[in-house]
């Protein structure tokens, strides 16, 4: 007997056949075993698309838990540093986990989908972090990446095709919202979320119905300037956004080998998640120390003079350089829609309160040739693209 | 309405008795809560059939630290001390020994036997230090951890080079190699394979097996005794002393759970519904009990549950009782041998292969025995001229294939009264009420998970600083106002009482310093 | 007649490494031989046909990339081939692979359980995090932690330092880690039987314990800590078979000037007034030196090749109690043709894998059980390789050289020596055992040579045919290794070292025992280190 062989090769997600047809430049990499597109036909354009009209994004390869039993909310509040007792059913919310010693294994955005069930989506798998944190626990955690198709929907116009799409009430849906819809007959979940910053929503549903959605998603979008995009476009605008990204900014805090190199909620500028009123957390003993003690790093938004990204650079704190690096850069690029030359990254307490200056060494290459500039980089608070329409309920027809 | 306490301790296990007299001796007002109607948790006495009783568990007391003895005024009757040990052979050529002394063996074993003996109690002498305070942590800039872990490097230097390279080899090392290494009796090398090996999950190869032998050694050098009345006795002195000191005892009392509010422990809620409150709650049960049952996962950390849920307590001693209408006949002892303590492990693989079914969820079809038959010197436990036989039978694994039930545990019953038979003939005709604790009944009858009577295999990686778990050795967990002081805590099991002793002075020193 | 500045006894790649650097360093040195081809362990054999054998030691990891650096070992023709992935046969028909792919290994990982397959990140990130650890300290000397002298106590802080370096909770995991068993260890990560038992194999290789024996979740870190080109814990073949490792050395340590001569037995270590002069070989020639450093493992050093009362009483002892316990054999085999495995699917990237037979912690442990009563595993756990995938130099163009490593083999049967009918019988064992998974893989066999402990004892000279010169307890490690108080390659003798397995860190082609010997003895002699630093932060 010969046992089937696991694939090995790229997975195809339920829409892939609909990336494909659409597909030219054929550059693709993978994501969680998926094939994923980088870009489909011009990556600049694709970019465009969310923050002029409306961008689609495969995100069915992200990784999908469902979280079902009485002790749910229990279990979920003891998981998470912020207060989920306060997110009803309808509603989503962006969250931290952290092991025993405060540190961040990963961030995610979970879905209370009804009374007592939820979906935690996640950057990176988790399934035994999840399972030894049930110990004690009424629940049951079912990993569903497979089971669920999910396109994001971003852009401006977003609002216009969903209502084109004939999702009634989804006028009054806020951020971080969620609503079931009826779609051809099987259920539809639609959220209010998403990682690119704008006006934006993402749309959940049973694979067998992949293609449908996407076809009638497409119709109601033609006159709206709907496009599919790849991940260049989606990081762009996650960079604008100011969100992270795990093993850019963060790396999950079990995996790393090295002392001191994964991070904290706090030191990732994520102290708005930290909730010690609420009870018993993962973590809460340790943040309470940090919180009292000092963090060591500082998740900073920094704004750069020049044009030339700051790809992997280290942060000064003075201009000259026979100074000792503060810090490093996580993630960079120019803003096509701010016209400015944003970074995040990761430097040493007490650097990088908001508005001070930091120092960024530059590499960059011009026709072979290396050159190095120290360029001034400011502290900014707010994130980089913050459009009054993605807060807007309900949102403008743009 | 509910009673305040400054400290409510959950079991009135030796360790808890222990604990609550220490408190109650500085002046707090304590309660102890116990599940059963008797105090000891498995340091009781039991009675198993009509006139006849019987230590529940261990049978001899060897590891009592005379600290707690000093601290506590502790007084209780011995009815036999300086027990010696008898290894059974079956042509009647035993080897006897007891402190320093072996008989029954070549020269070379005997003199090699005493170098064995003096070495061995040294570095328990050294090690009995380190029973009698809380393990440093690591890692931190506590000055009193920093400076008890500078000591103890500097305790081991003292040694002096040689004894300390020894050390340092020995202490991961099995008992196996070690006994090949310097005897040749058969019967002794087994005798002492099992003396390391006694209330484990390890057979004499595997390493640390020298360590669960000091560990032995690390109370009264090894000497052993037995109280009269059984262990329930030192448990009633202990709960004679606690109440003295002005601790409330409450019996058929079960907890149901410790109660949780903002992130501190504020009580205990009885199975009945009592609530009892008080800040500081100190628990007597075994860490997985305590932490997953009693407080509830919920209010504790992911890790910390991990850790807790991983601990190694699957218990793999049963206990025999036998009552007997006379003596039974061993071929080469006199009567007065029954004094002693008798065992069965003829030589170091017998030892071994008796372990072997254990790994793999079986009984062993022959087992290694501990036998004393108590009566012989304590008349007060069996009716007059009838006696009462107590013997530790190894190994019966706690996750048998399929589970325990009353078939599996009479048949092991069986196999470990043949095994008795081969040395005793006529012991099957003597039976006239027996009785076996499995571990699974061990578990049932003390509330220990697993039914391990040392809540914990001591285990070099379930040791020192790592027991129960890494970074919660100090007694206090990482709930406010929570403690263990149990066996499954520092240094572990045996009726030693150093846990709840060393519990006991965390919580007041604490206390000082807040 | 002619005095050497230093003699080696032993041409294995310890001995080898060893006299490299010694020679690099200007010295007059001579490594003898007492076979008629060098190598020790790590040998090319050619026992059969056109056929070459790597007929012990059979893959390659532990090779300190330092040392092949620093000898410049490429030049001397020395080539390692990473091989990927590895194979566990089920008895349902089914199996168990990883492969280079992390993703489809996650996914086969998945197909027997997705917590599992989650667990294994962290698993191997633990695991390489004690490797880390260690790693540091393979090209160092332990310290003695009874000493007071400066180097020993700078040893010992860097030694605590990088301890404290982890923080309070991962030093807790350590000192589990160092004492537990393989068993438990995996336990704690993964709930699938086969995945564990995939896993326990390196807990045990060449070790005289079973899974459930606490201590063995530091051997697996002794298979883990290995590295083909950064890829921590990757293992590869040298091509043309494990002697190419030897030769290379060889070819460095002649590049030096150094001399070799084979079929040269050593009798007896020389001793006149407490120091060594030199070598007296069977033959009867005494060689003089005023350095002897012995490749051979401690027992047959101390116990075979000198006078007991040159030795310090204490010392004599120890080593003579020094374990050693042969617990390994190996199939050498030339096939005729590829063998086929119907489990797996066609042009499956697993036949370039390590495979095995067995796929359960309890078969793991029995096997064990079948050791300890004094016989061979009735149901061994067998390592199984086909170099000539990737190596056409060891099999005539279509044939192929199977190795099979096979644990738990005793050195003795009951306690004498092996008759040829149970040699016969333990190749039978194996054979069967993987020809219930591959129905033509028994027609295809043209040789096999058997080894047993027995055999490597008698052809190698290792004492008890144990591959790592003595086990790797804790009570034989790091600063206990070989025997307390002589951790650092000197023996009790004037002019007399240690430079084999039986030294820290011990076995493996890790040639790291001789590269350390060899920093001590140039130490000694007031001379140029030339033996390299490890790389650091890897």
């Amino acid at each position: 007997m010969s046992v089937q062989q696991v694939d090995q090769g790229r997975l195809q997600s339920p829409f892939y056949p609909r990336y494909k047809a659409l597909d030219r430049l054929d550059t693709w990499h993978t994501w969680k075993g998926y094939t994923s597109a980088d870009a489909l036909f011009d990556g600049e354009l694709e970019y465009f698309a969310i923050r002029n009209s409306c961008a689609v994004f495969d995100l069915t390869p992200m990784t999908k838990y469902r979280i079902t039993g009485p002790d749910s909310l229990d279990y979920i509040d003891r998981l998470v540093t912020r207060d989920m007792r306060k997110i009803a059913a309808g509603r989503v919310a962006y969250a931290v986990w952290c092991n025993d010693q405060g540190q961040v294994i990963d961030d995610g955005t979970i879905f209370h989908l009804r009374d007592g069930e939820y979906r935690l989506c996640s950057q990176e798998r988790h399934l035994a972090w999840l399972t030894a944190a049930a110990i004690g626990f009424n629940v049951t955690i079912k990993e569903e990446t497979a089971d669920i198709a999910a396109l994001a929907v971003q852009g401006p116009t977003s609002y216009s095709v969903m209502k084109n799409l004939g999702l009634k009430g989804i006028e009054n849906m806020k951020p971080f919202g969620l609503m079931h819809f009826d779609f051809q007959g099987s259920e539809i979940m639609v959220s209010r979320t998403g990682f690119t910053g704008d006006l934006g929503y993402e749309l959940w549903l049973e694979p067998g119905k992949a293609l449908d959605l996407w076809d009638a998603l497409f119709e109601a979008g033609k006159l709206h300037g709907i496009t599919a995009m790849g991940t260049h476009a989606l990081e762009q605008a996650r960079i604008e956004a100011g969100y992270l990204a795990a093993y850019e900014e963060f790396l999950p805090a079990d995996e790393t080998i090295r002392t001191g190199r994964s991070r904290s909620p706090f030191e990732l500028g994520l102290d708005w998640l930290v909730d010690f009123k609420k009870p018993n957390f993962n973590g809460r003993r340790a943040l309470a120390e940090e919180k009292l003690n000092g963090s060591t790093w500082r998740l900073v938004k920094l704004d750069i003079e020049g044009n030339k990204p700051a790809h992997h650079s280290y942060v000064y704190a003075k201009p000259r350089k026979n100074k000792k690096e503060i810090g490093f850069i996580t993630s960079a690029a120019w803003s096509p829609i701010c016209k400015q030359n944003i970074a995040l990254g990761s430097v040493r307490m007490p650097h990088g309160k908001v508005g001070d200056s930091v120092w960024v060494e530059v590499y960059y290459q011009r026709e072979m040739h290396w050159s190095k500039v120290m360029a001034e980089a400011k502290v900014v608070d707010k994130p980089f693209w913050f459009p009054p329409r993605r807060g807007a309920t309900p949102p403008g027809p743009y | 309405m509910t009673d305040r306490y400054d400290a409510i301790v959950v079991g009135a296990g030796h360790n808890g008795l222990v604990c609550a007299a220490l408190l109650g001796k500085a002046g707090r007002k304590v309660l102890v809560l116990e599940a059963n109607s008797q105090v000891g948790g498995a340091a009781v006495t039991r009675s198993f059939a009509d006139g006849y009783s019987v230590s529940a568990c261990a049978h001899l007391l060897y590891q009592l630290q005379p600290e707690v003895r000093k601290d506590l005024g502790l007084q209780f009757a011995l009815a036999a001390d300086d027990i010696g040990t008898i290894a059974l052979s079956a042509d009647g050529k035993h080897v006897r020994y007891s402190g320093e002394n072996v008989h029954g063996v070549s020269d070379a074993d005997s003199k090699s036997y005493r170098d064995f003996h003096k070495r061995m109690s040294r570095f328990a002498a050294l090690l009995r230090t380190y029973l009698n305070k809380a393990p440093p942590r690591l890692g931190t800039k506590d000055r009193k951890d920093l400076f008890t872990l500078a000591q103890l490097g500097l305790d081991v230097r003292r040694l002096g080079r040689k004894e300390m390279r020894e050390f340092l080899r020995l202490i991961g090392m099995n008992i196996y190699d070690e006994v090949t290494e310097r005897f040749d009796s058969k019967l002794l090398k087994g005798a002492l394979s099992f003396d390391a090996v006694l209330g484990t999950h390890l057979g004499p190869r595997s390493p640390n097996t020298i360590l669960t032998y000091l560990y032995r050694l690390a109370g009264s050098g090894g000497r052993l005794a037995a109280p009269a009345g059984g262990m329930g006795s030192v448990s009633e002195a202990l709960a004679q002393v606690a109440r003295e000191k002005g601790v409330t005892i409450r019996t058929a009392m079960p907890v149901k759970r410790i109660v949780v509010e903002n992130g501190r422990v504020t009580g205990v809620e009885s199975e009945g519904g009592e609530t009892f409150s008080s800040h500081t709650i100190i628990s007597n049960a075994d860490p997985k009990s305590t932490l997953l049952c009693l407080v509830g996962a919920k209010h504790v950390e992911t890790g910390f549950t991990r850790r807790v849920n991983n601990i190694r307590m699957q218990g793999n001693a049963a206990k025999l009782h036998l009552a007997l209408d006379g003596l039974p006949v061993v071929n080469g002892l006199e009567k007065k041998d029954f004094a002693s303590r008798l065992l069965i492990a003829p030589d170091e693989n017998y030892v071994e292969r008796s372990f072997n079914p254990a790994k793999y969820g079986e009984t062993s079809p022959q087992p290694v025995l501990e036998i004393t038959v108590p009566s012989f010197r304590d008349s007060s436990l069996a009716p007059t001229g009838k006696h009462v036989m107590s013997a530790i039978v190894q190994y019966a694994p706690y996750k048998l294939k399929d589970g325990w039930d009353d078939k599996k545990r009479d048949a092991f019953m069986k196999t470990a009264v043949s095994k008795i038979a081969q040395y005793m003939p006529d012991i099957e005709g003597r039976i006239s009420a027996s009785e076996m604790l499995t571990p699974a009944d061990i578990e049932r009858e003390f509330h220990i998970s697993g039914g391990h009577w040392h809540h914990g295999e001591l285990t070099l990686d379930q040791f020192l600083f790592v027991r129960p778990v890494g970074g919660a050795a100090q007694y206090a967990m990482p709930l406010d106002g929570l403690y263990l002081c149990g066996a499954g805590t520092h240094p572990g099991g045996g009726v030693s009482g150093a846990a709840g002793r060393n519990a006991a002075r965390v919580i007041l020193s604490r206390e000082k310093s807040a | 007649m002619k005095t050497y500045d230093a003699i080696v006894i032993g041409s294995g790649h310890n001995g080898l490494t060893n006299a490299a650097f010694l020679a690099k360093a200007g010295l007059d040195v001579l490594c003898v031989e007492k076979n008629d081809y060098i190598g020790g362990a790590s040998v090319s054999r050619n026992l059969h046909k056109d056929w070459i054998y790597s007929n012990c030691s059979y893959v390659c990891s532990l090779l300190r990339p330092e040392i092949f650096r620093s000898l410049e070992l490429h030049r001397h023709g020395l080539q390692i081939t990473p091989y990927g992935g590895s194979t566990t046969f089920l008895e349902n028909g089914d199996y168990y692979g990883s492969y280079w792919d992390a993703e489809v290994s996650y996914r086969e990982r998945a197909r027997f359980s997705k917590h599992d397959a989650d667990a294994y990140n962290r698993y191997s990130t633990d695991t390489m995090r004690q490797c880390r650890f260690i790693r540091d300290f393979l090209l160092r000397t332990p310290p003695d932690p009874t000493s007071f002298k400066p180097k020993d106590i700078r040893e010992l802080i860097l030694l605590g330092r990088k301890f404290m370096d982890m923080g309070e909770d991962r030093m807790y995991e350590t000192i589990r880690f160092w004492t537990m068993s393989v068993a438990e260890y995996l336990d704690e990560y993964f709930e699938t039987d086969v995945i564990k038992t995939a896993l326990s194999g390196s807990g045990i290789i060449g070790t005289a314990l079973g899974i459930h024996s606490p201590g063995t979740a530091y051997v697996l870190l002794h298979h883990y800590m290995g590295e083909v080109d950064g890829n921590a814990g990757a293992w590869g073949f040298a091509r043309g078979g494990m002697g190419a490792v030897a030769k290379s050395i060889a070819g460095a340590f002649q590049g030096y000037g150094g001399e070799l001569r084979t079929d040269a037995g050593v009798e007896k270590i020389v001793v006149k007034n407490g120091k060594v002069k030199g070598v007296a070989l069977t033959s009867g020639e005494e060689i003089d030196a005023r350095v002897v450093v012995s490749n051979m493992d401690v027992k047959r050093t101390f116990i075979n090749c000198m006078d007991e009362s040159d030795l310090d009483p204490e010392f004599y002892h120890r080593v003579k109690n020094f374990k050693s316990r042969g617990s390994s054999g190996k199939l050498n085999i030339a096939l005729n043709g590829l063998p086929t495995f119907p489990a797996l699917p066609k042009g499956s990237s697993l036949m370039f894998s390590d495979m095995h037979f067995i796929d359960s912690m309890e078969r793991m442990e029995r096997a064990y059980d079948d050791w300890k009563d004094g016989t061979w595993s009735k149901d061994p756990y067998v390592d199984m390789l086909i170099p000539t995938l990737v190596d056409p130099t060891m099999a005539p163009p279509g044939k192929h050289f199977m190795s099979c490593f096979v644990q738990y083999c005793p050195p003795q049967i009951e306690g004498r020596r092996w008759k040829d009918e149970e040699r016969e019988a333990f190749g039978k064992t194996v054979i069967d055992q993987i020809a219930k998974h591959s129905p033509d893989f028994k027609s295809l066999i043209e040789h096999v040579e058997i080894r047993t402990p027995q055999d490597i004892e008698d052809q190698i000279g290792i004492t008890e045919g144990n591959i790592f010169h003595g086990e790797l307890t804790m009570d034989q490690l790091l600063f206990n290794r070989p025997v307390p108080g002589y951790a650092q390659y000197r023996a009790p003798v004037a002019g007399l070292y240690m430079c084999g397995s039986s030294t820290h860190p011990g076995g493996g082609v890790m040639a790291a025992p001789g590269a350390n010997a060899a920093r001590e003895i140039l130490f000694d002699l007031n001379r140029h280190n030339t033996v390299p630093e490890n790389f650091g932060d890897d």
